[in-house]
């Protein structure tokens, strides 16, 4: 054997190893996208909640903007839809390419574990604000992505797990200041999923 | 003088296929069949044939089950197969650092 052989035994050892434990088809781009999306829907939103004289936490009624609240959730569904979408897309093409199944072993494993705690959250922030309780939604929703994404981590890029972390700071500190949401939830929807899908694009998509 | 060594690496071990398997097996606790073949792009009689070499060795257990109607089976490396595992990686970076000396 030569050298060159026993490097390349070794390498396609260690890529395979990589390939069969964690999803490595995530794509950057989508992450940079979800970011832009999460910005324009906190543009949009901006624009629906300061338009008056007051700002929304102070005021704020189902009683008196019941338009309002269903306009907002509007915003944050698409977002999502969007960031859904675009993410499923631009992996599928990845995965292609890494000659990894888009819905594999490693893929709904990976789903499974960002889901649980998302799932969680998402469903305790609606029964929550069924309960009137809208100061909440900025720091939970935060906060339980960034569990998700934390939880996901395992099975994808390291990378992630920071994130995730960061996420869920941001989400304890939008707690502390109510008032702040909007701001908060761009940030870490918004520049922080630019930033990091910056990272991993140039990182790994190529 | 380089022999020696070669001889150290694991007769198991000596076709890719199945050295690539028992690295999926060490990497995770246990994995399927469909997955395996997806994942190393092989054929079924190919991958059954190295699993059964392997399973011969005692490298690897295979566990049997049912996902509803169809047959979902599973292997899961050996104590036994991951220390012959870790040996042969031990082996190869050895005789890689003796080729850059001579």
């Amino acid at each position: 054997m030569e050298e060159k052989e026993l490097q390349n035994e070794l390498a396609s050892i260690r890529s395979i190893m990589e390939r069969s434990s964690k999803f490595i088809s995530l794509s950057g781009l989508s992450g940079i996208l979800a970011g832009v999306y999460a910005l324009i829907g906190a543009y949009l939103a901006y624009r629906l909640i300061y338009q008056g004289p007051t700002r929304i936490y102070d005021s704020l009624s189902v009683d008196a903007y019941p338009e309002t609240i269903t306009y907002l959730i509007i915003i944050a569904v698409a977002v999502l839809a969007a960031s859904l979408i675009t993410g499923f897309v631009l992996s599928s093409r990845q995965a292609k390419r890494k000659s990894q199944p888009i819905w594999g072993k490693i893929s709904q494993t990976l789903m499974f574990h960002m889901a649980t705690p998302l799932v969680t959250g998402g469903l305790l922030i609606l029964i929550l604000l069924s309960r009137g309780y809208y100061g909440i939604v900025t720091p939970s929703t935060l906060i339980f992505y960034g569990l998700s994404l934390v939880s996901a981590s395992n099975f994808t890029f390291g990378d992630v797990k920071y994130l995730g972390i960061l996420e869920i700071v941001l989400g304890l500190i939008a707690a502390c200041l109510p008032g702040y949401g909007l701001l908060f939830w761009a940030i870490g929807f918004g520049v922080l999923h630019i930033v990091y899908g910056s990272m991993m694009y140039l990182k790994y998509d190529k | 003088m380089n022999n020696i060594s070669f001889d150290k690496l694991d007769k198991a071990f000596e076709n890719r296929v199945r050295l690539q398997i028992m690295s999926v097996l060490v990497a995770n606790e246990r994995y399927d069949f469909n997955s395996l073949k997806d994942l190393l792009n092989i054929t079924d009689g190919n991958l059954a044939s190295h699993l059964k070499a392997l399973e011969k060795e005692e490298y690897i257990m295979v566990h049997k089950s049912f996902l509803g109607r169809k047959p979902n089976t599973n292997y899961e490396a050996t104590m036994k197969g991951k220390q012959a595992f870790k040996e042969h990686l031990n082996t190869l970076e050895q005789l890689i650092k003796l080729q850059k000396h001579t």
